[in-house]
């Protein structure tokens, strides 16, 4: 049982942000605080990647001469790394240009309110 | 109507809690995706990274072996994906900020 | 920013601390080989370095450092300087991006992907610090009057 807590408890974590970020995205009214669910969701994502890359006893993934890189269990799995670090480089471009769309917005409608801003349209 | 919302949203995690019970263990070295040779025969990239960057490339460093040189196409992509993003916030707020010029 | 007050003891602390960020920026670039680092990180840590004067000092300070003109063609630089270099090892014989075709004499096929990786980290290094540098000067643009 506390095996079972221990390989699976960040997944638990994980879910719980993520229900965090789909919480702001859904039920909050203000287009900023929406945009940071969004943001909230991503990191979710992010850290979901980097947690299944683990392997127990590993080091990290750079050579090092005195452990032999044939045996695949001693190092981690850099495939999931690379993947997720151009994924938030690219995640601070889209949320400047989520922020950029929402100051255009602001610039016409004078408002960030989603009712309002659904009056102001019709 | 909140409450509604609220208990579905927690039915929601609840669901997902429940399904990652059959996820494989975190940090167990026997998992398929750590695993030198997947179940249809082919080499697991994760591994095959591991084995041969330094090999191939003479740098230590695995994660800028995999985005320089095994997967240097995906990251051109990922920076003509944020060179668009630069140029859309150029374009954006410029052309709104004419516009509000021309009404005033 | 429109600055309500002016602070000098903010200004000295980021002026202070601005060229180090932008070394370590570039340290984390070349040395990303050896050690955690490369591109994406480096080029973060040197627009880092470029928005601590911007925000402290103002537009008028700032402008001394980088132009806000100047990122765009930054940004083209790193982009072309990848492309160039795929571009070059496939005129050279082989596919996009294989650097093993890149016409450096006297090099084996190893140390030749070992330079063309390092020469895209310093591509990749430009694009993302002009990136994020033309993200904050657009965001602020006409109510900067510091």
């Amino acid at each position: 049982m506390l095996e079972f807590f221990i390989g699976h408890y960040a997944y638990w974590l994980v879910i719980i942000l993520l229900c965090v970020g789909i919480y702001g995205i859904l039920f909050k009214k203000n287009l900023i605080k929406k945009t940071i669910g969004l943001a909230v969701l991503q990191i979710s994502v992010v850290i979901y990647w980097v947690a299944i890359a683990s392997k127990e006893g590993a080091t990290v993934t750079t050579l090092d001469p005195n452990i032999p890189v044939d045996q695949v269990a001693n190092y981690l799995n850099p495939l999931t790394h690379t993947l997720m670090l151009t994924a938030i480089v690219v995640g601070v471009a889209t949320l400047g240009v989520a922020f950029t769309l929402l100051m255009a917005i602001y610039n016409r409608y004078e408002t960030l309110d989603e009712q309002e801003l659904l009056d102001k349209i019709q | 109507m909140k409450a509604l919302k609220i208990s579905i949203l927690v039915l929601f995690a609840a669901v997902l809690i429940y399904a990652s019970a059959d996820l494989p263990m975190r940090g167990d070295p026997d998992n398929l995706m750590h695993a030198e040779e997947s179940i249809t025969g082919t080499t697991v990239k994760g591994s095959y990274f591991i084995q041969n960057a330094y090999r191939d490339a003479r740098t230590p460093n695995m994660v800028t072996v995999v985005l320089g040189d095994y997967r240097s196409i995906d990251t051109f992509g990922e920076q003509v994906v944020i060179y668009t993003a630069g140029l859309i916030t150029l374009l954006v707020l410029r052309v709104t900020r004419n516009r509000r010029n021309d009404e005033e | 920013m429109r600055s309500k007050f002016d602070s000098p003891i903010v200004l000295l602390g980021s002026r202070l601390l601005a060229p180090y960020i932008m070394l370590f920026g570039w340290y984390v670039i070349i040395h990303g080989h050896y050690s955690p680092g490369g591109g994406f990180q480096g080029g973060a840590l040197l627009a880092a370095s470029v928005l601590l004067i911007r925000i402290s000092g103002g537009r008028v300070i700032s402008r001394l450092q980088i132009q806000e003109f100047a990122t765009t063609p930054l940004a083209i630089v790193g982009v072309v300087l990848y492309f160039g270099t795929g571009l070059v090892a496939m005129i050279m014989g082989g596919n996009f991006l294989d650097y093993a075709y890149l016409p450096i004499p006297g090099m084996e096929a190893d140390w030749l992907r070992y330079t063309g990786m390092l020469i895209i980290e310093v591509g990749i290094g430009l694009a993302v610090m002009a990136i994020l540098i033309m993200i904050y000067d657009n965001m602020v643009k006409g109510e900067d009057h510091a």
